[in-house]
């Protein structure tokens, strides 16, 4: 027997000591020179009065769950790169290209949630349990500095993504931290790192992130952990079972929680796998675990922006303050929050009579009833229009259309009667909310396919470029292209399959041709189909529904003498390969003689230019290379060109022309994207098929 | 425990034991997907391999004067940088030199064997030296002993095509050997 050094004022059982064999002489070469069997034995032998129990738990789940993030967090800090050109780029790196990557992100990201719960559990059951009376006041407090510190780790971690989903949240973030009096504005240039967002906004979240907030929680979590140990375990009153120690009872206990923690998180991460693997659909491991948006884009309005779940709440307090601007705004996120806090921070003293205790245990369910109440509402206001029938409103959108919203025309229509009125407004609230709802929910998927078309770019084999995923996203026909027409050409122009159901009511809109499938056979078939040439969805709106081509389709075409069918239809394919999107597999021979057709002087070519035909422009477009990027984006520039409508252009603006020392309307680059978009032509991984 | 003997308390011991064996179990099980998917993601760049070896265009003949004195030129390429994509970037450094009227050129990588630092020309003494620990090597690349370098500069291969434009094998090898073994 080795003689006992210290520690021994507990009763506690005999301490293993003194053992044989080689492993044993080295434990007791490693024991005399650091004794560390002494420090063992009082982490484990702390005595649980009443024995163990699951209600204790939590504290322990809490430290695993903040070991964990520990952990992932210092791998994925190994692989990821602060800077507003890089942050979304080593994501998509880790996420989607690293072995394990999105395992190890995803368990980052889902057990930052599990810890934010786990903490209102814990605090919970301090607080039911008086567990912060004497002479616990202290460690109570270092919980709740504790609580924000993990608080303040979420906030900094949600932005360092540097997608659009972060990069919008931490805006309103920060722009809430300037409303702190005096200070506000210039708190916020410091935390944001400057007047704008950008590299060392990232940097410095970062920094604070994996930095100083890690490293503050840790030295105050061995503070928290010691007065733990000295103030012992705040056992369930009355005890009834015989006090146990806290290896192996507790710590069983302890461990199962933690697996339970541990297993749920992979529940969550591997779900969408496995109802993948059901529904028989592939794997794709890049999905799983921690969603990555598209690159953060100032420029580009973000409606699907929320905070993280647990932060909803706060997002939907702020709402009840709309209306009282920035005095409204500091109260809500401020004020309120900053007394909450300061109730809790009183508790201790609060609690030191019995009614007291019982305030601070209705305060924190209230409290928690609020949070869970303004997180419901939250939800509900977003996914209303996931549940709610639109259908049964559709007289109300009815009657609002036909009276263009007109309180008088709505109060003729009621006869003035102010009972079916007000029932009448009470409707219009409703719908107005799904509608709400609706427009939150087509921004959540525009989001989604963003993401998607982003993560589709950077797997592009030329990589991203050095300038960042932005350059790339900026300069994509697909993203870009149906943004750039919605803004430029989509109050004239429509842009929607002829064969979908909404087809005629967005085509009774379109005042100009619609230009979905623009250069293909099936556009050009519908052009030279007398039925369709001077309807809706070509000339039918147009200063040209009466103009020659219309005549010509609808009288010459129609001659069988003259035009057979089999030459109308080589005229279509012809006409699509000069566009370069004739079918696969069209044979030449039949290209070959509808260009003769075209260029024929006697047909086509009596008013349009056509190649073989060496006259000057027509009167009409020139068809050589019609449809071609070339020819669009010629189009697109100048449509008054001689070239194409000249004089006879009905109101298409020439969108690449400078007029009057002004910049033209869109840039090169944004008519090409348009021209690109239109003619289907974009970046599309292998193996896709479109 | 060998001095509780009832049965009643190696019955308390069996269930001791159990409860310690599960709670280690069940502890280590929860630890494990962080540290196992932490360690896959963080042994991750073993699964990367370098561009192959491919004949990079350096510069022409007439570049390259035939006295005998080594010239150094960059090497151009694109470069795949984990996520970036770098086109027609320099990527590194070669030594161009020719013997007088001959129209073969030797090719010899800037990287010393030694360590991995750029070798300049010494063009007072004529020769090549390390600046980090003093290897020398002659205008050939031939070690000057005594050297730190275990072996003399690597040579690339080089081809000069007809319309006089120097080609060379861009690779790296594994410093600090005696033997030139090429990195993958």
């Amino acid at each position: 027997m080795k003689p006992q050094h210290q520690h021994d004022q507990k009763q506690m059982p005999p301490r293993p000591v003194g053992r044989s064999g080689m492993l044993g002489q080295l434990a007791d070469f490693l024991d005399d020179r650091t004794g560390y069997r002494a420090v063992m034995h009082e982490a484990l032998y702390e005595r649980v009065p009443g024995g163990a129990r699951w209600r204790y738990v939590w504290g322990s789940a809490l430290v695993f769950a903040f070991m964990t993030q520990v952990i992932t967090g210092l791998v994925l800090w190994a692989s990821y790169s602060a800077s507003a050109q890089t942050a979304w780029e080593s994501v998509y790196y880790i996420q989607h290209e690293m072995t394990g990557g999105w395992l190890l992100r995803g368990i980052h990201h889902v057990m930052a949630q599990a810890l934010v719960v786990l903490l209102a559990l814990h605090l919970m059951q301090v607080v039911i349990d008086g567990a912060y009376r004497a002479p616990r006041e202290v460690n109570f407090w270092l919980g709740l500095v504790l609580m924000m510190l993990v608080l303040g780790m979420a906030l900094t971690g949600y932005l360092l993504p540097w997608d659009q989903k972060g990069y919008w949240a931490t805006r309103v973030a920060t722009n809430l931290a300037g409303l702190v009096p005096l200070v506000g504005p210039s708190l916020q240039q410091v935390v944001v790192g400057g007047p704008d967002y950008g590299h060392h906004t990232l940097t410095r979240f970062f920094a604070i992130h994996a930095g100083f907030l890690p490293v503050t929680l840790v030295l105050m979590l061995v503070v928290h952990l010691s007065l733990f140990r000295k103030h012992g375990l705040c056992a369930k009153q009355p005890i009834v079972r015989p006090d146990a120690m806290f290896w192996p009872d507790q710590v069983l206990k302890d461990a199962v929680a933690m697996l339970a923690v541990m297993a749920v998180v992979l529940g969550v991460i591997l779900m969408p796998a496995l109802r993948a693997m059901l529904e028989g659909r592939p794997i794709v491991p890049g999905e799983l675990g921690a969603e990555l948006g598209a690159p953060a884009d100032p420029s580009l309005p973000y409606a699907a922006a929320r905070p993280e779940w647990y932060f909803l709440f706060l997002f939907q307090f702020l709402k009840v303050f709309e209306g009282f601007g920035a005095s409204g705004e500091f109260f809500g996120a401020i004020v309120v929050p900053g007394l909450v806090m300061g109730v809790m921070f009183l508790m201790p003293i609060l609690g030191r009579w019995q009614l007291g205790h019982r305030f601070n245990v209705a305060f924190t369910f209230a409290l928690l009833a609020g949070i869970g109440l303004l997180t419901a509402m939250a939800t509900n206001e977003d996914y209303a229009a996931l549940w709610a029938d639109r259908g049964a409103f559709a007289d109300v959108e009815k009657l609002l259309e036909e009276t263009e919203n007109d309180k008088a025309k709505i109060a003729a229509h009621f006869g003035n009667d102010a009972a079916k009125i007000a029932a009448f407004e009470a409707r219009v609230k409703k719908l107005d909310r799904i509608r709400h709802s609706q427009s939150f929910l087509d921004a959540v998927a525009l989001a989604k396919a963003d993401a998607a078309r982003s993560i589709e770019l950077a797997g592009r084999p030329e990589r991203i470029p050095p300038a960042g995923m932005m350059e790339l996203v900026r300069n994509d026909a697909l993203s870009q292209g149906p943004k750039l027409f919605a803004q430029h050409c989509a109050s004239c122009h429509a842009h929607v399959d002829p064969g979908a159901p909404e087809a005629q009511a967005v085509l009774a809109k379109a005042s100009a041709a619609n230009l979905h499938g623009f250069g293909t056979a099936a556009w050009m078939r519908g052009l030279l189909d007398p039925k369709q040439v001077a309807g809706p969805a070509y000339f039918g709106n147009t200063a040209h529904k009466e103009d020659d081509m219309v005549n010509f389709v609808q009288n010459d075409l129609t001659d069988a003498a003259t035009w057979k069918p089999d030459d109308i239809e080589a005229v279509i394919v012809a006409m699509a390969a000069e566009a370069g999107l004739a079918a696969a597999g069209t044979p030449p021979a039949v290209i070959e003689k509808g260009r003769g057709l075209v260029a024929d002087g006697e047909r086509c070519g009596s008013c349009h230019r056509f190649t073989p035909n060496e006259t000057a422009h027509g009167s009409a477009p020139d068809l050589t290379g019609w449809g071609s990027r070339e020819w669009l984006v010629g189009l697109i520039v100048d449509p008054t060109h001689e070239r194409f409508y000249g004089d006879s252009n009905d109101r298409m603006p020439s969108f690449g022309k400078a007029e009057e020392a002004a910049a033209p309307i869109l840039t090169r680059r944004q008519i090409e994207m348009i021209a690109d978009w239109l003619r289907g032509d974009w970046y599309r991984p292998t193996g896709h098929a479109h | 425990m060998s001095q509780h003997d009832t049965p009643a308390a190696s019955a308390a011991d069996r269930r001791g034991f159990m409860t310690k064996l599960l709670a280690i179990m069940c502890g280590g099980l929860a630890t494990l997907p962080p540290l196992v998917a932490g360690l896959w993601m963080f042994l991750d760049p073993l699964r990367r391999r370098g561009a192959a070896a491919t004949f990079l265009p350096v510069t022409d003949l007439a570049s390259v004067p035939d006295d005998g004195i080594p010239r150094q030129f960059a090497v151009v390429s694109d470069r795949i940088d984990a996520w970036t994509g770098f086109a027609a970037e320099p990527i590194g450094a070669v030594y161009l030199r020719r013997e007088k009227g001959s129209d073969t050129v030797q090719a010899l990588s800037a990287t010393c064997p030694h360590a991995g630092c750029f070798v300049e020309i010494e063009s007072q003494e004529r020769c090549f030296r390390c600046p980090c620990h003093n290897s020398k090597f002659m205008l050939d690349g031939g070690m000057v002993a005594p050297s730190p370098s275990p072996r003399a500069m690597d040579g690339l291969e080089c081809q000069v095509a007809k319309n006089g434009e120097i080609a060379v094998k861009w690779q790296n090898f594994y410093t600090g050997i005696a033997d030139k073994v090429a990195r993958p």
